[in-house]
């Protein structure tokens, strides 16, 4: 089957993330973190909709900048890079490592969703259903775009400082249109009101994905 | 030779032109531009913002075909000549940022406001700087050669939202905004056939100053690796 090789490189990420759980734990205390910080910000003002929508994607981007590059750097600081090359396809190792970042967003922006819906008393999300549709799309282009860079980062050998700079400008037409749904979903307007937008997230992603698996080959063979 | 002197009495001639040329109510000479409601005098940086920023792109999709070039035939060459075209890239978007608001300041009254093109500029530039940190964080050639094309041509597929998908659904207060009547950033502006000459010329001009700058630019990197070779092999 077409889909065993990807299943089996990310059960061994899962199940070596299983043993360490550094990339959940950090993770999870970014969010708590990042959180607290806007909420020591924000102290006793009453935030409008349009700013807990804008802190919400803050929040995802930042937390996704500190956790979804360990997918590739992790193999580059074990030295196991080059045995992965040796009995993978490129495209193998990409669609799994993508599974498993795939998998990491949409856990991680769950917890930011559910505790910004608890903490933040305008983020009330009136049409519910453009939200999981934004929110579905959005996480996977998040996600193919980051582990695309991340791949690009580990091969440069500058861990940490440089992966957001990279990130944040392939990142940035997601984003703002992101930030513009959750607005309209905070809002409550209708689906068919907001196709524009959520048809500029489709593109987006699919565009992403198809450069990702095809230059994935040249990042990834030294 | 010639074309360099042609150059230089074109780039000259836009220059003084655009700058000198009076703005009438009804332009009768050929030397006269139309006013234009809403712009005025300030109509004349048009002959100056728009080919930078047309070169800002043209600079990024050479270099983007050069970076293609180079993943196909790994040739270190066409790596120069795309981190060549990523320079003089970035100095034509700053110069374009810097025009646009100064353009902005006395048209819509503040340097900056986050209008969508504003924002698709700023997008460009921060890809440019990331392009250069990338490759400055690399110490192998190949590697860096590699890796900082696979960079802008991820970048590139994201531009045509910068520049034609955000603008035309967002509001804003430059010509093409979504709330725009007219058909486009330059169609609507009402020029004259003098200014539209003068607008055409300028952007040949500089479209040709960029080639020029950009053959010396390339043509000095590969010399210079060359050399260091040369140096090192002893």
């Amino acid at each position: 089957m077409i889909l065993t090789k990807p299943y089996a490189l990310f059960k061994k990420d899962f199940h070596s993330e299983l043993r360490t759980r550094y990339a959940i734990n950090s993770l999870a205390m970014f969010i708590i973190v990042a959180i607290s910080v806007i909420l020591f910000a924000v102290g006793q003002e009453k935030i409008s909709e349009g700013l807990a929508g804008g802190l919400f994607w803050v929040v995802i981007f930042f937390t996704a900048m500190s956790g979804l590059a360990r997918a590739f750097v992790s193999e580059e600081e074990r030295g196991t890079s080059l045995t992965l090359q040796l009995i993978a396809a490129p495209s193998t190792v990409f669609s799994g490592k993508l599974v498993f970042n795939l998998i990491l967003v949409f856990c991680m922006n769950t917890i930011i969703a559910l505790l910004y819906a608890a903490l933040f008393e305008s983020f009330v999300i009136k049409n519910f259903s453009l939200f999981i549709f934004a929110f579905v799309i959005g996480n996977i282009g998040l996600a193919v775009s980051s582990t695309i860079i991340a791949a690009i980062i580990a091969k440069a050998g500058a861990k940490g400082t440089l992966y957001p700079v990279l990130s944040f400008p392939i990142l940035l037409p997601l984003i703002l249109t992101s930030v513009q749904l959750t607005l309209f979903a905070l809002d409550g307007i209708s689906i068919e009101d907001a196709k524009f937008e959520l048809a500029i997230v489709v593109s987006y992603d699919v565009i992403m994905l198809t450069v990702s698996y095809m230059l994935f080959d040249f990042i990834w063979k030294d | 030779m010639i074309w360099k002197i042609f150059l230089f009495l074109l780039i000259s001639f836009v220059s003084v032109a655009g700058i000198a040329f009076p703005i009438v109510e009804n332009p009768q000479a050929w030397y006269e531009f139309p006013n234009i409601p809403g712009l005025e005098e300030n109509a004349k940086i048009i002959f100056f913002h728009v080919p930078t920023a047309w070169l800002t792109l043209i600079a990024f999709l050479m270099s983007t075909v050069f970076s293609f070039k180079y993943l196909r035939n790994k040739n270190l060459d066409d790596d120069a000549k795309a981190y060549a075209s990523a320079q003089l890239g970035m100095i034509f978007c700053i110069l374009a940022t810097v025009t646009g608001a100064v353009w902005a300041k006395f048209a819509w009254g503040a340097f900056w406001s986050w209008d969508p093109r504003q924002t698709s500029i700023f997008a460009l530039l921060l890809i440019y700087g990331a392009l250069f940190a990338l490759r400055s964080s690399i110490e192998s050639e190949e590697k860096r050669a590699t890796l900082s094309s696979v960079y802008s041509m991820i970048a590139f597929v994201t531009v045509p939202f910068f520049i034609f998908i955000m603008p035309r659904i967002m509001k804003g207060l430059h010509p093409g905004s979504a709330d725009d009547t007219g058909a486009g950033p330059v169609i609507n502006f009402q020029m004259n056939p003098s200014m539209l000459l003068i607008f055409i010329l300028s952007l040949i001009g500089f479209t040709i100053l960029y080639l020029w700058m950009w053959q010396v630019s390339y043509k000095s990197i590969i010399f210079r690796d060359k050399l260091y070779k040369h140096l090192i092999r002893g």
